[in-house]
This record gives structure tokens, C-alpha cells and sequence, in this order.
């Protein structure tokens, strides 16, 4: 046996699940897809002592439109976002990152939630909801509450939700008019966790484009460009307008610790090229917009 | 605290009672003797325990036999036996695509569900599919010409030689 003992609760209502986690405490953790915590408990990295178990939860597993928003239920499985018809439409940044993440295999196991509750700043889908100033719904037996990913994830493997919450939904708004978006990253194998990814949002104004850039493997959560964003504003984004924005990103916005494959300054360098070309191709499709 | 665990495998139907913290992958090995079904890393990297879920491949290590209870699964022991081999393992045995064969049962699992969604594929979108299961002793080549084979003779009529 590889895993520590824990206790095991397989709820079939999304009630019966929160009650569960009320009495619980900490000690229980949610258990997802379970791509992640799985591999942590088998390395026995995590040992939690009981898990609750959300796979009988078809109601958090979901894909529908309601007034102009995607909506995502959070048990849907990543292999779901990367076919269904409606991600594609109304959330193509989603669409175009979910295949970057592990394999097959995988997504047909790990589910939106999970990966948002998990926090990995390595991790694709905070990046993309973030990006997309996507908004989480939370739950607890106390009721609940809705929050922006800027105020959902705080650092770290760590996340506003209470220990006694679970992550419900996730509803992302539409872009504005004249929007354009690209997904880029850079691994040393497909679906290994990327050395430097970047999500990138362009929205042309009469006033000049507005950019929005978010970063993964680059901090301590998925990082958004606050400075490069400021350098953007109101300037016609021309090749050395984008090589600037770019440099201003990677010097000044990133915080990027490093890793055995990849220094610092290596994912520096990454972030300047992998912005340029999300910034060109998130351009194209926002002039090409319908 | 033990769990009844019912489940189908390869058309048979197995009710056990189990610690919640027992792996897929080792139950299957170990209580109910289906060793086909190898084990590499338990973290999801290798492959080897690629099983089929209610028809799609998953990880057996990266879930708990507990968690497998109504649902169907498929192992490589359902594909075919030593007298009628599958096309795919027929196809494996032709081209070469295995040396040592530790990482064979995830490999054919993965593709069995794979060129069920995708007949014709082209030589990236096969290697696209096998990038979640490692092989150290092949270098892939037999293996891709052994999937692009099996793609052929497994095709509905219209498309089959």
C-alpha cells in the first residue's frame, strides 16, 4: 500500500458532501480528479485522513451558457473543455490551453476544479482564468459566495476557499467586442509541466489595444503583467511597441525562481519570446474578429 | 473500514471488499490476479497502468480501486488471447513494436481507444497519442509503424486493405 490509511466518503449530493466537510475540518481534502493529489499521496507527500470523494457529483459536472457566460461546473473533466463545443466558442483561450495539459490520460481523469483548487503555479487553468477575469462560486454549508480569480488565488498551492468550501463553478464573462486571444508555452516534452507559459488578451479600442497578459511558472500563482499591460496602453501595437512590452513583462512583472531545467534568466528569456508571439497572434484574431 | 468494491472487467463481474487506500492498479494485480496491467511510476508519468474506464483511458495508479464500483473497465487481458490475437497486438507482433513489453499493455490500451476515435490517423497525431506512455527500449519507431498497421486492418470495410 502506498498511500497513508485515510477514511473514505463517496456523497451523492453536493449537501451531503458540504456537511461532510463541515464536520471534517482540514484533515479531509475533496477528492477530485485526483491527478495531482494521487501522485502526492502515493509519494505520501499528503496524508490526509479522510477524503471526500465528488465523483458522484453530476451535478458539478456541466458546460451551458446562461446570459452571455460560459459556465463550468467543476467537476468537468479536462478532456470535456477540450471538446466541447461551447469552450471553443466562447472561451477559445480555455479551448487552446487544456491540450498543453499531461495527456489524454489524464484529462480524462482531472477536472476544472481540481486543478483551480490545487493552485500548482505551473498549472494551466489558473492562468486561463484568470485571464479571462474568470469569477469562482464557492459553497458551504454556511451558503455561498462568489470571487474573482484575482481575490480566488493567494500564492503557493493556496486559495481563498475555506476549509470548509467547495469550489462549485467557474462562470467566465465574454470578451468585449474586437478581442483576440493566444495561449503559448514552452516544455521539454508535451505534457510535461511548461518551463514559462503565457495567456494573452488583446482588445482593439478606438483609443488603441488594451493587453492583457498572465503568466504561468513565472511566481508564485498565475501572474498577471500589471506594468507590461501599462506600457501597452494607448500605443498601436507595432513590432518594436511588442518587443517592448515584452522586455517590460519579463524584467519587471515576472519573478520567475528557476528550476533544475530551466535558470531564471532562461525563463527571462522564454517570456520575451513566447510574448511576442501570443501578443502577435492574440492581435490577428482580435483585427479578424467577427 | 473496508468498501465493497463491484465492478466489470473484460465482461466479468467482481465484487471484493477493499481499504479505501488501495490503488486501481494494484488491485487489479494483486486481488484479482490480472497482472497484464503493469505498474512504472505511480504518478501518472509512465503509462504502464493505462487502463480503459467506461471506454477511455486512464491511469489505474492515479485512482482508487474504490472509486472503480459500478463503473466498467477494459484491461489488456480483454483484447485478445494467445491463439486470436487482437489486430493491434497482431499488428505489434508483426512490426516489432516491442522489446522488453513492459510498457506494452499500457501502449495498446492507449491506442485500442485512440484509433477507435481516430481511424486514419497521421504519423504526428500517433505520436501525439503515445506521448503519454513511455518506452525505453524501442525509440517508438516499430511503434508508430505498428499502430499505423493496425490502423489499416482495424478500419471499417470501406477503408480496410
Amino acid at each position: 500500500m502506498k498511500p497513508a490509511p485515510f477514511t473514505y466518503h463517496a456523497p451523492d449530493s453536493v449537501a451531503a458532501a458540504l456537511a461532510l466537510k463541515a464536520q471534517l475540518g482540514d484533515e479531509a481534502k475533496f477528492l477530485a480528479g485526483g491527478q495531482s493529489l494521487i501522485p502526492a499521496m502515493n509519494f505520501r507527500v499528503a496524508q490526509p485522513a479522510a477524503l471526500v470523494d465528488l465523483n458522484r457529483l453530476a451535478e458539478l459536472d456541466f458546460v451551458r451558457v446562461e446570459a452571455g457566460e460560459l459556465r463550468l461546473g467543476a467537476l468537468t473533466r479536462q478532456r470535456q473543455l477540450e471538446r466541447h463545443p461551447l469552450v471553443k466558442r466562447h472561451a477559445r483561450l480555455m479551448w487552446e490551453a487544456v491540450p498543453h495539459i499531461a495527456h489524454p490520460q489524464i484529462r480524462n481523469r482531472g477536472t476544472l476544479g481540481g486543478s483551480l483548487a490545487h493552485a500548482d503555479p505551473a498549472a494551466e487553468l489558473p492562468v486561463i482564468v484568470t485571464a479571462l477575469n474568470g469569477r469562482l462560486r464557492a459553497l458551504s454549508a454556511r451558503g455561498e459566495r462568489w470571487l474573482d480569480a484575482a481575490q480566488f488565488f493567494l500564492g503557493l498551492f493556496t486559495t481563498a476557499l475555506e476549509p470548509d468550501e467547495l469550489l462549485a463553478e467557474v462562470a467566465l464573462p465574454p470578451l468585449p467586442p474586437d478581442s483576440g486571444t493566444a495561449f503559448v508555452e514552452v516544455a521539454r516534452r508535451h505534457g510535461d509541466y511548461a518551463l514559462l507559459g503565457v495567456a494573452a488578451v488583446v482588445t482593439v479600442l478606438p483609443a488603441g489595444p488594451q493587453v492583457r497578459l498572465v503568466y504561468l511558472n513565472a511566481g508564485e500563482g498565475p501572474v498577471v503583467a500589471r506594468q507590461a499591460a501599462e506600457a501597452a496602453q494607448g500605443r498601436a501595437l507595432t513590432p518594436p511597441v511588442i518587443d517592448e512590452i515584452a522586455a517590460v513583462a519579463a524584467e519587471h512583472d515576472l519573478q520567475p525562481i528557476g528550476s533544475l531545467h530551466a535558470s531564471p534568466e532562461y525563463q527571462r528569456h522564454l517570456a520575451r519570446v513566447l510574448t511576442r508571439r501570443a501578443l502577435v497572434t492574440a492581435l490577428e484574431r482580435a483585427v479578424e474578429a467577427p | 473500514m473496508m468498501h465493497s468494491v463491484t465492478v466489470t472487467i473484460n465482461g466479468r463481474t467482481y465484487t471484493r471488499s477493499v481499504e479505501p487506500r488501495l490503488l486501481l492498479s494494484d488491485f487489479l494485480r494483486h486481488d484479482l490476479d490480472l497482472t497484464g496491467t503493469h505498474v512504472g511510476c505511480e504518478q501518472g508519468v509512465c503509462g504502464a497502468c493505462t487502463i480503459l474506464l467506461d471506454g477511455q483511458p486512464v491511469r489505474a495508479c492515479l485512482m482508487f480501486a474504490v472509486q472503480a464500483d459500478g463503473h466498467t473497465l477494459t484491461t489488456v487481458e480483454g483484447l485478445g488471447t494467445p491463439d486470436k490475437l487482437h489486430p493491434l497486438q497482431q499488428a505489434f507482433w508483426e512490426k516489432h513494436g516491442l522489446q522488453c513489453g513492459y510498457c506494452t499493455p499500457g501502449i495498446l490500451m492507449t491506442l485500442v481507444a485512440f484509433l477507435q476515435e481516430t481511424p486514419d490517423p497521421s504519423e504526428a497525431e500517433i505520436r501525439a497519442a503515445l506521448s503519454g506512455n513511455l518506452c525505453r527500449c524501442t525509440g517508438y519507431q516499430n511503434i508508430v509503424a505498428a499502430a499505423r498497421s493496425a490502423a489499416q486492418t482495424m478500419r471499417p470495410a470501406a477503408g480496410g486493405e
